[in-house]
């Protein structure tokens, strides 16, 4: 019996450690692909795993971008080709999918992934081999730290966290809060340290703080904890799989505070998990698709037309990533891999979709957030308001980031307040 | 005091689904001596054949008839399931070793859960009310739902059935002989095989009850929800002493509380939340250590 049990043991331990270690040949000399024929770019994201839609969502921007940039002829002369990969939103994998792309595809970039802790397990391979990479909506800081060749388009943490935080203390009044975050992603434990900051900053207190693990069926235990303690809100920084149940298991509960979240939340998934409980809930996001300007209905249009589905912010950040890839190529003049990185990192006043995108010292966009109101009875998001990075006034015209060019002036403020809030951790 | 009596009901829902999984477990390691690792998977199978009963074949308003129906056509279907796994891939290794069956069943996880991933993709499914959800207040400011009141009710319900099948029924004398010794058994002219492939549907069943009752609480299903709660369904298992039923009932109402009050109360003696799952481990290697046999499992004789 004891050896039985210790046999099974052993094999069980095998079994959980499986991790899939693939270093991969990345040996190649950072020039690959260049010359004549397609471009081939990398794409790697979650398809088939717990975070499907964000994948989905980001190969469909990423091919939206791709065709009409091919069909009003390429980038210089060239056509973009995509090469995806599941990397079924484990780190692991993300890692060998990575190594596969520039190994054996010979990518000349590389856009992915949306959940940060598979962008920071993939971002060493593809610093390593000196190829670019451009996470479109991973928004922990330490995704770019790790080297020059990895950017994004999207804000960072510190900024989305602060967001959230300055919507629950200026526009609803809260005093307190309760944090419930996932302890298994790094992305959710960045928004939880910055938003208690800066909600403890304006005058607030974060009176419990609990967390789940990707994956968890059930919230009711910390969520009981959190009831007695009587928090005006609680801040939700997971992804939309955990949350639906969340906000359902929350309002079983008898808690109905105002349930508040990040870009996580942003999936079409999210109104059949949460349902009817999802309100009242408010999201930081990177984008409206209900902003009436042009080039934002315009892309809304586009996409609805080839997916049959509206774009989420993820989609809306991908084609934008897409583009600025290859605004970069043409800048750069070909697909070299030191000068297409040199292109990327100099980005500057690029007019995407989710806003004009100038990347700073760190490759990361400084941009303005909105904060979005659930509507679970449409099953949209609606457009609440926006809030800018310290240093950047508003707009007086559109609700929009879009309306940023304006106040580019502001930009190297902006930079340094969000690159101190970055270096801050 | 509310807030502890909340906690134990929360507790106790995920304590009775473990339990039912863990009653699987249970039986078919007192019949073969063998870890069925694909039942935690079986227990995901039930959820999502629930969910197909219920999204695509009986598709109607809510109510008690179409839970029922959906209840009792999964767990028809995974014993279905498992009585194939069981004459088709156990039953052939059977004469082997036991390291080659634990293999097999290991191999046959692993099987189950990517075919589902294949067919279905990994993304999480929102599996449909079946019977509309209330909260009543029972004590103080204590709250128990409907979804939760139906997994203590059917539980229990499914508990007495199994208790009768066993210690009353032809079939039931037959399992506990085969639980004492398979080749005596044969010579006194039982059909081991049928009574094996009995046991299998059995669990199997249960563990589907287990899946459309977690689905129904928790409308999230997805292929690989089996393994932690499978995993956790036989620790409790090994903590009430394997081959024991009531041994299963009573560790997985125990690991059920067990974690949600580290959850609950851990944080005043400085044990994060994050360790709820450390803890079901935890005790398993206690008990391993301190009872080899588990809480009841010295030599009780009605082993199944």
């Amino acid at each position: 019996m004891k050896n039985f049990f210790l046999a099974f043991t052993l094999i069980f331990s095998v079994l959980l450690s499986s991790a899939c270690v693939d270093k991969g040949g990345t040996n190649n000399n950072g020039s690959t692909g260049d010359g004549a024929g397609d471009i081939k770019v990398g794409v790697y994201g979650d398809t088939t795993g717990a975070t499907s839609s964000f994948g989905l969502s980001t190969k469909n921007g990423i091919q939206l971008a791709f065709d009409e940039i091919n069909a009003a002829g390429g980038v210089n002369g060239r056509k973009l080709q995509m090469i995806f990969e599941d990397d079924q939103g484990t780190p692991e994998k993300a890692k060998t999918v990575i190594s596969k792309l520039i190994s054996q595809d010979k990518v000349v970039a590389v856009l992915g992934e949306v959940a940060s802790s598979n962008s920071l397990a993939a971002a060493p391979v593809a610093q390593e081999a000196k190829i670019p990479m451009i996470t479109p909506s991973s928004t922990n800081p330490k995704v770019t730290e790790v080297g020059d060749y990895i950017s994004r388009v999207c804000f960072i943490d510190p900024f989305q966290g602060s967001v959230m935080a300055k919507f629950a203390a200026n526009t609803l009044k809260a005093k307190t809060a309760a944090i419930l975050g996932d302890n298994s992603s790094d992305y959710s434990k960045g928004l939880t340290q910055f938003f208690e900051q800066e909600f403890t900053k304006l005058g607030g207190t974060v009176i419990t703080k609990q967390t789940y693990a990707q994956k968890d069926q059930d919230f009711k235990a910390q969520l009981t904890q959190m009831r007695d303690q009587k928090p005006d809100v609680i801040y939700v920084p997971g992804y939309y799989g955990e949350v639906g149940i969340i906000a359902r298991q929350a309002r079983e509960l008898g808690m109905n505070q105002p349930l508040l979240g990040g870009d996580g939340w942003d999936s079409p998934e999210l109104w059949k998990l949460g349902g009817a409980a999802l309100k009242p809930a408010y999201i930081s996001n990177h984008y409206s698709a209900d902003n009436p300007a042009p080039e934002i209905q315009n892309f809304v249009k586009a996409y609805q037309a080839k997916f049959n589905t509206a774009p989420d912010s993820l989609a809306a950040l991908a084609y934008d990533s897409a583009k600025v890839l290859a605004d970069a190529i043409k800048r750069a003049g070909g697909t070299d891999s030191a000068k297409l990185k040199d292109a990327i990192n100099q980005t500057k006043n690029f007019a995407g979709v989710t806003g004009t995108i100038t990347l700073d010292a760190s490759r990361n966009a400084v941009k303005s957030a909105v904060v979005l109101e659930l509507n679970p009875a449409a099953s949209k998001f609606d457009f609440k308001e926006t809030i800018y990075p310290e240093g950047m006034t508003a707009p007086t015209t559109t609700p929009n980031t879009n309306a940023m060019t304006n106040t580019m002036s502001n930009a190297n403020a902006m930079t340094n307040i969000i690159g101190n809030h970055g270096r801050g951790q | 005091m509310d807030t502890f009596v909340q906690q134990l009901i929360n507790g106790l829902t995920i304590g009775s689904i473990y339990a039912l999984i863990a009653l699987g477990y249970t039986m078919v390691y007192g019949i073969l001596r063998l870890i069925n690792f694909a039942h935690g998977d079986i227990y995901m199978v039930g959820a999502y054949a629930g969910f197909l009963l219920a999204t695509q074949v009986f598709n109607s308003e809510p109510s008690i008839f179409a839970f029922v129906i959906v209840l009792l056509g999964s767990m028809l279907i995974a014993a279905i399931i498992g009585m194939a796994i069981e004459r088709f891939a156990y039953r052939p290794v059977r004469k082997y070793s036991r390291m080659t069956t634990l293999i097999t069943a290991i191999g046959m996880s692993l099987f189950i859960e990517y075919l589902f991933v294949f067919i279905f993709s990994g993304t999480p499914r929102s599996f449909p009310q079946l019977i509309p959800n209330d909260n009543y207040t029972i004590f103080g400011n204590a709250t128990i739902s409907t979804s939760q009141l139906l997994i203590f009710v059917v539980s229990i319900l499914l508990m007495i059935a199994l208790q009768y099948i066993i210690f009353y029924t032809k079939t039931g004398k037959a399992m506990r002989a085969v639980s004492f010794n398979l080749n005596s058994a044969k010579l006194m002219g039982i059909n081991t095989n049928f009574v094996i492939a009995f046991t299998f549907a059995l669990g199997s069943a249960l563990a589907a009850a287990g899946g459309v009752l977690t689905a129904q609480y928790n409308p999230k299903i997805e292929p690989l929800m089996g393994i932690i709660t499978g995993l956790k369904a036989f620790v409790a298992a090994v903590l009430g002493g394997i081959g024991n039923i009531p041994g299963a009932v009573l560790g997985g109402l125990l690991i059920g509380a067990a974690e949600t009050l580290v959850v609950g109360y851990g944080s005043n003696i400085g044990i994060p939340s994050t360790y709820r799952d450390a803890v079901a481990f935890a005790i398993l290697i206690l008990v391993l250590l301190i009872r080899p046999a588990g809480l009841l499992g010295s030599n009780v004789q009605e082993k199944v």
